[in-house]
């Protein structure tokens, strides 16, 4: 059995998902070879080689591969796929674009988002916001899976030595076209990484109270998150909700301020280890999955947590 | 142009699903059902590209029980013009929805489709992708703003990081994110036109489209339970339990 793990990465380095996704192939068990498609990506590739328990890195260096379009990078995967018994990425928003347009053209069913490996044809994934889990089986030849970022450990970025082998596979199907990108500035963790997460919802009234939360950020090494409510206002930008449709996370710590608890919103953060809610209304359903409960008003309750860390 | 879109019938997003005691699924006797929220969103935006002149007829197509009629009827009565129901029994997974909607599209020719990015039953998040790939459209998914131009859309898409923009020869698939656009809720009169517009019904067998699933769901089980923590007093209390409690800020 052989694996192919797509990865993320900046063309210089190997994003933290792509390790989530060696670490799930390494749970399935078999050969794990990673893809790293993109435009002047050598280094990436050789950083990928350097991956704990990966054997062989394929390098796709094409100016087709420089935006990660759909269309060029399903192409690819799917023509080289028929070679492995697996194909894996994380649930990024990339992986989410992609993959299920190769399972589509290699025939064969996605199975997305999987939580566990049971064995190699069976993997558990939630499914309703997280409110079930299910276990499934698949009887495709090759399982296409997307991989939920919180559910493996990642392996070491450090440690292996695999073969480097560049491939010149140039799909350009010329039907999409990239124009821009508007990145927001990380000046603090990333959420999807952070070991400590602070959010704030609808309570935070507006965009400036959000300096409130950075300030106990700052001193937690937090990230910042928020609830829909809070983006769909514009107080904070969309790639800081988190929940059923913004990023799933589960850091050490998520401190909920101001958020009431929706299904939706719990759905992305209620594996985290110690929750912390502080919220006005103590019949915020956020209290029962919070640890520890603080019923106050935000606007009193965050500048004294701030003075007292 | 015609716009094509799709309406999935799904457990209503305010509902808390249970899950059987037999682990078979969820329970789904009497709860309500709905149009899926991001389907709403790609109705809104088919009908809003109606009303601006962009786009002819705003076709709905639901794969589902027969009950999934009233969802294509929700979709009317918000301004589609005509609806398309594939009936079957069977719970068709994202790869048979997208080899029928292929079957639709060869049949309607739209100049564009509009999908949810996920339906919030299945949370799969596959099929306007499918979609694209079997019909050999360019996608652009997770959509919050779309500008049609001549042969062409540019569509801004959210992903991690903040936002990008590409541009997709149409015809194309689209799919929506939560903050495309914000859908109208229909008016009396409108439900009631809508019972009068037309609606096909086709079975996966009449299209020709195999639908077996290729994935077997073993069993479904409940998440662990999170058991509801404790009350702190005050915020020193807080920061008490969790330095020393916890463990988790020192
Ligand atoms: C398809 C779909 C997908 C969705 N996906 C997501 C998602 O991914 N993530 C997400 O978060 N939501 C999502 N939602 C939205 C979700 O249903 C809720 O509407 C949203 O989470 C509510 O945000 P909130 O808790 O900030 O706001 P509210 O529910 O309005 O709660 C605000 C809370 O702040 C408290 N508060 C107000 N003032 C103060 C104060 N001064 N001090 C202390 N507390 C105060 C209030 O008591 C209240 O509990 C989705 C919805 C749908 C339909
Ligand atoms: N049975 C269905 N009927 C109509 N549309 C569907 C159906 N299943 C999925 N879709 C569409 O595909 C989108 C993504 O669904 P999924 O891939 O299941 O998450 C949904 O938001 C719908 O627009």
């Amino acid at each position: 059995m052989s694996i192919l793990v797509v990865a993320e990465h900046d063309n210089d380095s190997i994003k933290p998902p792509t390790l989530v996704g060696v670490a799930a192939a390494a749970a399935i068990g078999g050969d794990i070879e990673v893809l790293v498609a993109g435009a002047g990506c050598a280094a990436a590739g050789e950083a990928a080689a350097k991956i704990a328990g990966v054997s062989k890195v394929l390098v796709a260096d094409n100016a087709a591969y420089e935006h990660f379009l759909a269309e060029n990078i399903a192409a690819l995967v799917a023509e080289i796929g028929g070679n492995y018994s697996h194909i894996l990425t994380v649930t990024t928003t990339s992986g989410k674009n992609y993959m299920p347009r190769v399972a589509a053209l290699l025939d064969v069913a996605q199975i997305s988002d999987i939580s566990g490996v049971v064995s190699e044809d069976t993997f558990e994934r939630p499914i309703y916001a997280g409110n079930a889990i299910a276990t499934v089986q698949s009887s495709d030849a090759i399982k296409v899976i997307t991989v939920r970022g919180t559910a493996f450990d990642p392996v070491a970025a450090e440690g292996g030595s695999a073969t480097v082998e560049n491939l010149d596979i140039v799909k350009d199907l010329g039907i999409s076209k990239w124009d821009k990108a508007d990145i927001v500035k990380l000046e603090r963790p990333e959420l999807t990484s952070a070991s400590i997460i602070i959010s704030g919802g609808r309570g935070m009234q507006n965009g400036e109270n959000f300096a409130l939360l950075e300030s106990v950020a700052d001193k937690l090494g937090a990230a910042i998150g928020a609830s829909r409510a809070a983006v769909d206002a514009g107080f904070v930008p969309n790639d800081m909700q988190v929940g059923q449709t913004g990023k799933i996370v589960a850091p050490d710590l998520y401190i909920a301020v101001g958020i009431s608890g929706a299904i939706q919103h719990l759905a992305g953060m209620k594996d985290s280890k110690v929750i912390v809610a502080i919220n006005k209304d103590e019949d915020a359903p956020i209290f029962q999955v919070a640890d520890y409960g603080l019923v106050a008003d935000l606007f009193k309750a965050v500048p004294e947590l701030d003075s007292m860390l | 142009m015609k716009v094509l879109v799709t309406a999935k019938r799904v457990v209503d997003y305010n509902v808390n699903v249970r899950v059987l005691s037999d682990n078979s699924g969820v329970d789904l006797n009497n709860v309500k059902m709905s149009v899926n929220p991001f389907d709403e969103i790609a109705i809104e935006e088919a009908v809003r590209l109606k009303e601006a002149g962009t786009a002819d007829e705003v076709v709905v197509v639901s794969i589902g029980p027969a009950s999934a009629a009233e969802q294509i009827r929700t979709a009317l009565a918000l301004g589609a013009d005509r609806g398309i129901l594939v009936e079957t029994d069977e719970d068709v997974q994202p790869l048979g929805i997208a080899k029928v909607l292929k079957a639709i599209v060869e049949k309607e020719a739209p100049g564009l489709v509009i999908t949810g990015k996920q339906a919030i039953d299945g949370d799969n998040s596959q099929t306007g992708q499918m979609l694209a790939a079997l019909t050999g459209m360019p996608q652009a998914t997770f959509a919050s703003e779309v500008v049609i131009n001549d042969g062409s859309a540019t569509v801004t898409r959210e992903i991690d990081g903040g936002l990008e923009t590409i541009t997709v020869n149409l015809p194309a698939v689209i799919t929506t994110d939560l903050r495309l656009n914000e859908p109208r809720y229909a008016s009396l009169p409108n439900i009631m036109k809508a019972k009068k517009k037309p609606m096909d019904k086709y079975t996966p067998a009449d299209l020709g489209v195999d639908v077996t699933p290729r994935v077997k769901t073993l069993k479904v089980t409940p998440p662990p339970e999170r058991q509801a923590g404790i009350i702190v007093e005050s915020v020193e209390q807080l920061v008490d339990k969790l330095k020393n409690e916890a463990k988790v800020i020192s």
